[in-house]
């Protein structure tokens, strides 16, 4: 099994994806209830497996392009067949993932297994029929969205118009519509015109969920711009600037770095939005610019640890983080396969572990807990035995229930509320 | 790091440093560890220029990083001149921590032990001469000069540093933007020694920012002879001379 970059549930949260640094992705889906199996309620068994990019080569710069896939997304269904964008480093693919239980058989000009019947053979015309048979899922590529990006991209999100995306790289984001491939419009172009002069980089970008016109993206220098694209073809000029002033006690040469906005996510409600840097998620209000109205600390005790982390580049790690159906609950990564929620009502925090020990089916995850201190109680762990190479970097919560999938490098964990 | 578990004497410490100079462990001078972050920044931002597909956001923040470190130095170039005098802590021992780089200027403020660069050199360098721990002013006479010329590297570097460190991170940027196969071979044809030069310079850095800080900046600092000193500044010149050999193509 290869490293999973990404995890989505689809619109109705039946459907799970995963794509891997293989290119390859996997399409989950929920068992159905049912009599004789009851016990299989929420479960998740595989569903179709494809490879969606492959290893190229750029041969003017002499670049390898790699399969991983960065991120899926799938758009809402609107027939029998699932759709799913997924995308690497440079371009954007739409799959259809459709089932067919049906075969024709009976046809006049070919014999069932295919070859072309004599002519002189068909002595009479029949019509065809359609039998049953073991369900097949196929995905096959109906879109490819190539050649529009110079950097590497990091974010594709739907528009709630349904029939339009944006795909962002490190300096520039364009718009495409999903029937249109040969076609796509530069909307955010950060690039300087002198490279030199280069300072802060694209790191997410997000369609509103409701507003068809607006969009938000984020920066390495922890700010995070909300555009109109009825103000003007080119959204250069941001339509808001959020940006939480920096505590002057706390400055370090890490406070820039550690400020990057790794992912940006708005609540289903449309009203907030949350950015996640290197330690902290914060919770922003749309209506106000200079300050987040909730901030949550993820790992603070790493903070002393800045300059090791920066070392052994885990400081550049990006963490996602994401919302339950009801905004109530936010969820993100850590190291040693913890991972965090925050219930934003309570203000209470929980520390989970995805691994294969504390996880064995059915059982009830045990919250655990870091300490910085010398005196380590029964069941925490030290700071400085937390492994930095088990990091999850990607959560998805089910759009409705309380189910939610982690990735830990190469293995998904599905945890579901328990339910009495 | 954490992957060896190994243990972080230098945090631990501080708790301890208290009273006698015997049992003191090194309160590790903030512009040595600024100087590290500096040498560390600077490989990585090599490596990543070497690396077939580099991470626009990792560069960007890894050069921000050193213009940010370069335009403090430059500000502090002079003041160090002033801040010449001892805290009256010999530092026995040249674990150095990394810790104090973490924290911030306020912090680092209130942190009266933080020896001078200049301090700093004056400890070992009469440690080497007399064998052990002796007071600042006896050694005083000869240290100034030794002072003054660590100052004084400060003081150009700043100068021409500024415009090294410019000239190279503008280029790593544009060589980031403009990457060729043909450049990159071309580079390592025309400079057959300096490239060995670099495999071994980098190979030294790199084990002189390896994992387990605090033994590395151990070495860094290790005082073999009078002329470590000066192996270091070497060192880094060479890095600079090799950071435009690499972009100047």
């Amino acid at each position: 099994a290869d490293i999973i970059s990404t995890v989505e549930f689809n619109y109705a949260g039946d459907l799970l994806a995963t794509g891997d640094k293989g290119g390859r992705v996997v399409i989950f889906q929920r068992e159905q209830e049912t009599k004789s199996r009851p016990l299989s309620r929420g479960e998740y068994n595989v569903y179709s497996t494809f490879q969606s990019h492959e290893p190229e080569f750029d041969y003017l710069k002499s670049l390898e392009i790699e399969e991983k896939i960065n991120k899926i997304r799938w758009l809402p269904q609107q027939n029998a067949a699932h759709f799913l964008l997924s995308t690497n480093d440079k371009t954007i693919k739409l799959w259809k993932i459709s089932e067919r239980d049906k075969r024709a058989e009976g046809y006049n000009l070919k014999d069932e297994d295919g070859r072309v019947r004599e002519p002189f053979r068909i002595t009479e015309l029949r019509v065809p029929t359609l039998k049953p048979m073991d369900l097949m899922v196929e995905a096959s590529p109906r879109r490819i969205f190539a050649n529009a990006h110079t950097y590497h991209i990091n974010s594709i999100s739907v528009n709630s118009d349904y029939a339009t995306y944006l795909s962002a790289d490190d300096l520039r984001i364009n718009l495409w519509h999903l029937e249109v491939t040969n076609r796509s419009f530069n909307i955010v172009d950060i690039k300087p015109a002198n490279m030199e002069e280069l300072t802060e980089v694209i790191t997410a970008a997000e369609f509103h969920p409701h507003e068809c016109n607006t969009f938000v993206y984020s920066s390495s220098k922890g700010t995070i711009r909300l555009c109109d694209m009825r103000s003007a073809a080119l959204c250069d000029q941001h339509s808001k600037f959020f940006e939480e002033p920096e505590d002057p006690s706390s400055r370090s040469f890490f406070s820039e770095i550690i400020s990057s906005i790794s992912d940006v996510k708005f609540s289903h409600s449309g009203r907030y939005m949350m950015t996640r840097d290197y330690l902290s998620v914060k919770v922003w209000d749309l209506n106000m610019e200079n300050r987040p109205v909730e901030t949550y600390q993820v790992h603070e005790y790493l903070r002393s640890k800045l300059c090791s982390l920066y070392e052994n580049d885990c400081i550049f790690d990006k963490f996602e983080c994401c919302w339950n159906g009801t905004d109530s609950t936010i969820m993100t990564g850590s190291y040693n396969n913890f991972f965090r929620t925050f219930e934003r009502n309570t203000h209470r925090d929980t520390t989970l572990e995805a691994s294969r020990e504390s996880s064995k089916p059915r059982a009830i995850l045990k919250p655990r807990k870091v300490c910085t201190s010398g005196k380590r109680k029964k069941d925490e762990i030290n700071v400085d035995s937390l492994d930095f190479n088990k990091k999850i970097l990607h959560t998805a919560w089910h759009p409705m229930e309380n189910i939610i999938a982690v990735a830990a490098t190469n293995n998904l964990y599905l945890f579901q509320e328990k339910v009495n | 790091m954490f992957v060896r578990g190994l243990k972080r004497k230098c945090f631990d410490g501080e708790e301890d440093i208290e009273g006698t100079l015997a049992g003191i462990k090194a309160i590790p001078s903030y512009n040595l560890q600024r100087q590290s972050l500096l040498d560390m920044s600077l490989v990585k931002l090599q490596l990543c220029h070497m690396l077939v597909e580099p991470n626009l956001c990792r560069s960007v923040l890894i050069a921000n990083t050193v213009r940010q470190i370069q335009e403090e130095m430059t500000q502090d170039g002079t003041w160090q001149m002033i801040n010449t005098q001892s805290t009256g802590q010999a530092s026995l021992d040249r674990l150095v921590s990394t810790d104090i780089l973490c924290r911030s200027s306020r912090d680092q403020a209130e942190e009266k032990h933080v020896p001078a660069y200049g301090t700093f050199n004056k400890d070992f360098e009469s440690d080497q001469a007399q064998g052990g721990s002796e007071t600042m002013s006896t050694a005083s006479s000869v240290q100034v000069p030794r002072n003054l010329q660590n100052n004084m590297w400060e003081m150009e570097n700043p100068q021409e540093n500024k415009g090294n460190f410019q000239k190279s991170l503008d280029q790593i940027f544009e060589t980031l933007e403009n990457k060729s196969p043909n450049s990159v071979e071309d580079l390592f044809s025309e400079v057959d020694n300096s490239y060995y030069d670099l495999d071994t310079m980098l190979t030294g850095m790199m084990s002189n920012t390896k994992m387990g800080h605090c033994d590395s900046l151990e070495t860094f600092s290790s005082p073999t002879n009078t002329a470590s000193n000066s192996n270091c500044k070497s060192d880094l010149n060479d890095l600079d001379h090799i950071v435009e050999i690499l972009v100047e193509s």
